[in-house]
């Protein structure tokens, strides 16, 4: 589904990630860890295409496609979503605005008429439950005076919405209270499904007691220098990075 | 350039009076010595630096001292951007009024009057002579000189104590001559004791040829009225739109002005706002959204002369190509204007490099028991909603739109009439769109 070789980026002239690959295949759960400045967001920034990352050198590619000619808004398209680390704040702009213009954009991409107004709502209702969303905040401006855990869940909820074929999750666990982080785990899990692949970018181990991957990658100075089963990300939490970190100095 | 028109003051003052009703006969010798003394506003001063009228006042305009008809019935010809909102319409073409065929005005109550200001000059001598002139011969300002020496007519409401209009009453100024043309209309608006009115007022043009619009409007809200001006603007790039609108606020009025841009040539809106009296309520708002060469700049005053009063002001720029905005909010806070609270914000998004802004928030403060504030911003559309949106597949272009719209949403949040705010939201989205950037049936602007 996503094969990254060799790659490498940067953000203003800084060489971040240095020779990055990974595969990643349908029904699969990835979580990359590693410790601060790794690269771990770089990553996620480089696979949706932020323009500020420049890649320099290597490949992305999605389903066969290389994703590197195609605009954000086209890999959104295809099937990629990434749940932000910062949600961003657009005051103006209604959630229901923007998730109905969003799911008519990704429907006109694959030749489907617009939605109904009827299933809109319908479907707006059922993922809302998915995450335990307040009603009160889809009628307010995206992430506008939303709380911390409540933009997250309004990530996963927008993740519902798009129904993604690889979901990104970038530091979803921060910030959340046990029991947020219990609704958007479950939410995730409820989405998963034999033909979606997941990618969790996470700090601590905490988030894959509730969302268990397939394998664990450590990110460390822009290169993935450790892979393992879960039992990597148990002997993370006990250990910490620094073994890691002498391992490859060595 | 003044002298042309000192020259044909001279050569054609007892043509213009003599069209003109006695009442605005009585202030233009005065107002012919005050713009002698003052000519037309240039850079050089301080309250007209960021616009320059040289170039657009210098042509040779026509102007109709003897109030020939224009063969034009607005009524067939024009359709206004703003159908259907159930408003009592009227059309004033260049300075002229015309006179009233129209279903939707039966329903007007009787007590009031809406008519041309000559007409109402004739009716009713005092009620007019009351109130003419009163705000605007004390201008030091040359353009509003220079209207009390040419105007010889203009639109003119009259809504009396405690008559409420429960629809709102839409003027439709269209410009429209077969050779550069200026007007100087003169509108004369008052609300007396407790009445209520609503006016929008639409600028058109409709013809391939310059125009200036030197307009004043004067209104006078009397104790516990509430008055609401919209002021719509969708001219072509040839037009210069001068528009004075000063106000005057009595005890426990409310008013809300409404000043919104979307397609001009060169505009210059002085609005002056005067809280005469305690417990007033003022809401000024307005939009701009300018590309290719278009100029406009929105010069406001709102003066707390009184005491308890509150204001709250809000503009909102969209620049693009190689237009230029400037914006002037002067608040101002008489020494016993105790307990103002005055709240002023302009805020300004340039698409690009080329476009400009100038922005000029402007407070005097005499009383020391008072709450104000002021924010200007000028920045650029946010990159990372921007990609935060196209992250969820909504493309670039689509995106940016969502990003404007959104922005000029509060300005339209502020219109009291719902079935213009739709309207509004409707053009705003087609000019930001681009499917607006001239008037409807116009080939004029490209």
């Amino acid at each position: 589904m996503l094969e990254i070789k060799d790659l490498h980026a940067s953000i203003n002239g800084k060489e971040i990630l240095k020779g990055l690959s990974l595969s990643v295949k349908p029904g699969e759960i990835h979580a990359i860890m590693g410790p601060n400045g790794s690269g771990k967001s770089t990553l996620s920034s480089v696979i949706t295409g932020n323009p500020s990352f420049e890649v320099t050198q290597g490949s992305i590619v999605f389903e066969s496609k290389d994703l590197q000619k195609m605009a954000p808004e086209e890999r959104a398209n295809e099937g990629i979503f990434l749940s932000f680390q910062y949600p961003v704040e657009i005051p103006g702009v209604s959630m229901v605005n923007f998730m109905r213009t969003a799911i008519n954009e990704q429907r006109k991409y694959r030749n489907l008429p617009p939605i109904s107004a009827t299933d809109f709502l319908r479907i707006m209702r059922e993922k809302k439950a998915l995450v335990e969303m307040d009603n009160k905040l889809t009628n307010r401006s995206v992430n506008e005076g939303f709380s911390g855990g409540e933009k997250k869940r309004n990530e996963i909820f927008q993740m519902a919405m798009l129904e993604p074929k690889l979901a990104i999750l970038d530091e979803t666990d921060s910030g959340l209270d046990i029991d947020a982080l219990r609704i958007v785990a479950n939410g995730v899990n409820k989405l998963k499904s034999p033909e979606n692949a997941t990618i969790v970018i996470t700090h601590y181990q905490r988030l894959l007691e509730y969302i268990i991957p397939d394998y664990v990658h450590v990110l460390y100075d822009g290169k993935i220098v450790k892979s393992g089963g879960k039992e990597l990300a148990m002997e993370l939490e006990t250990r910490g990075y620094d073994w890691i970190k002498q391992e490859v100095v060595v | 350039m003044e002298k042309q028109y000192i020259d044909l003051y001279k050569a054609h003052h007892s043509l213009i009076k003599q069209h003109a009703a006695s009442v605005m006969n009585a202030s233009r010798d005065a107002s012919f010595a005050l713009f002698e003394k003052l000519g037309f506003p240039t850079t050089k001063l301080e309250n007209y630096k960021y616009t320059d009228l040289k170039e657009v006042l210098s042509p040779d305009y026509g102007l109709n001292f003897k109030r020939l008809d224009f063969p034009v019935d607005p009524y067939q010809a024009f359709k206004c951007d703003v159908p259907g909102i159930h408003s009592f319409l009227y059309f004033v073409v260049n300075d002229a009024f015309y006179p009233e065929n129209n279903q939707q005005n039966v329903d007007l109550p009787k007590e009031v009057v809406i008519c041309s200001l000559k007409e109402a000059a004739e009716k009713y001598p005092d009620l007019v002579a009351k109130y003419y002139g009163h705000l605007s011969t004390q201008k030091q300002d040359g353009l509003v000189a220079f209207n009390g020496v040419f105007a010889q007519d203009g639109f003119f409401m009259y809504v009396p104590k405690n008559v409420q209009l429960d629809r709102p009453v839409q003027l439709v100024n269209i410009m429209r001559a077969d050779v550069d043309f200026m007007a100087n209309a003169h509108n004369l608006i008052i609300v007396e004791e407790g009445a209520k009115a609503q006016l929008l007022v639409c600028d058109h043009t409709v013809d391939d040829v310059r125009f200036v619009s030197n307009r004043v409007t004067e209104v006078f809200v009397a104790e516990n009225a509430t008055y609401e001006h919209y002021k719509l603007e969708n001219t072509h790039i040839k037009t210069t739109n001068l528009s004075t609108l000063l106000i005057d606020q009595q005890a426990s009025s409310n008013v809300l002005g409404n000043v919104i841009t979307l397609h001009n040539g060169l505009t210059r809106n002085n609005i002056e706002i005067a809280l005469n009296g305690e417990n007033c309520e003022t809401e000024l708002c307005g939009m701009v959204i300018a590309d290719k060469k278009q100029q406009v700049d929105n010069f406001t005053a709102v003066l707390h002369n009184m005491p308890n009063c509150h204001s709250n002001e809000l503009f909102k720029y969209v620049l693009d190509d190689v237009s230029k905005g400037a914006f002037t909010g002067r608040l101002y806070v008489a020494k016993d204007a105790q307990k103002t609270r005055a709240y002023q914000t302009n805020r300004n998004i340039l698409l690009n490099r080329t476009a400009k802004i100038r922005t000029k928030p402007q407070l005097e403060i005499y009383a020391d028991d008072v709450k104000c504030s002021h924010g200007a911003t000028i920045g650029q559309l946010d990159e990372q909603a921007m990609f935060y949106m196209r992250s969820r597949g909504i493309p670039y272009e689509e995106a940016r739109l969502l990003l404007m719209f959104a922005f000029t949403a509060d300005v339209i949040d502020n219109i009291r009439i719902p079935a213009l705010a739709d309207r509004m939201k409707m053009l705003v989205e087609k000019r930001l769109r681009g499917e607006l950037s001239k008037c409807e049936g116009c080939t004029i602007c490209q």
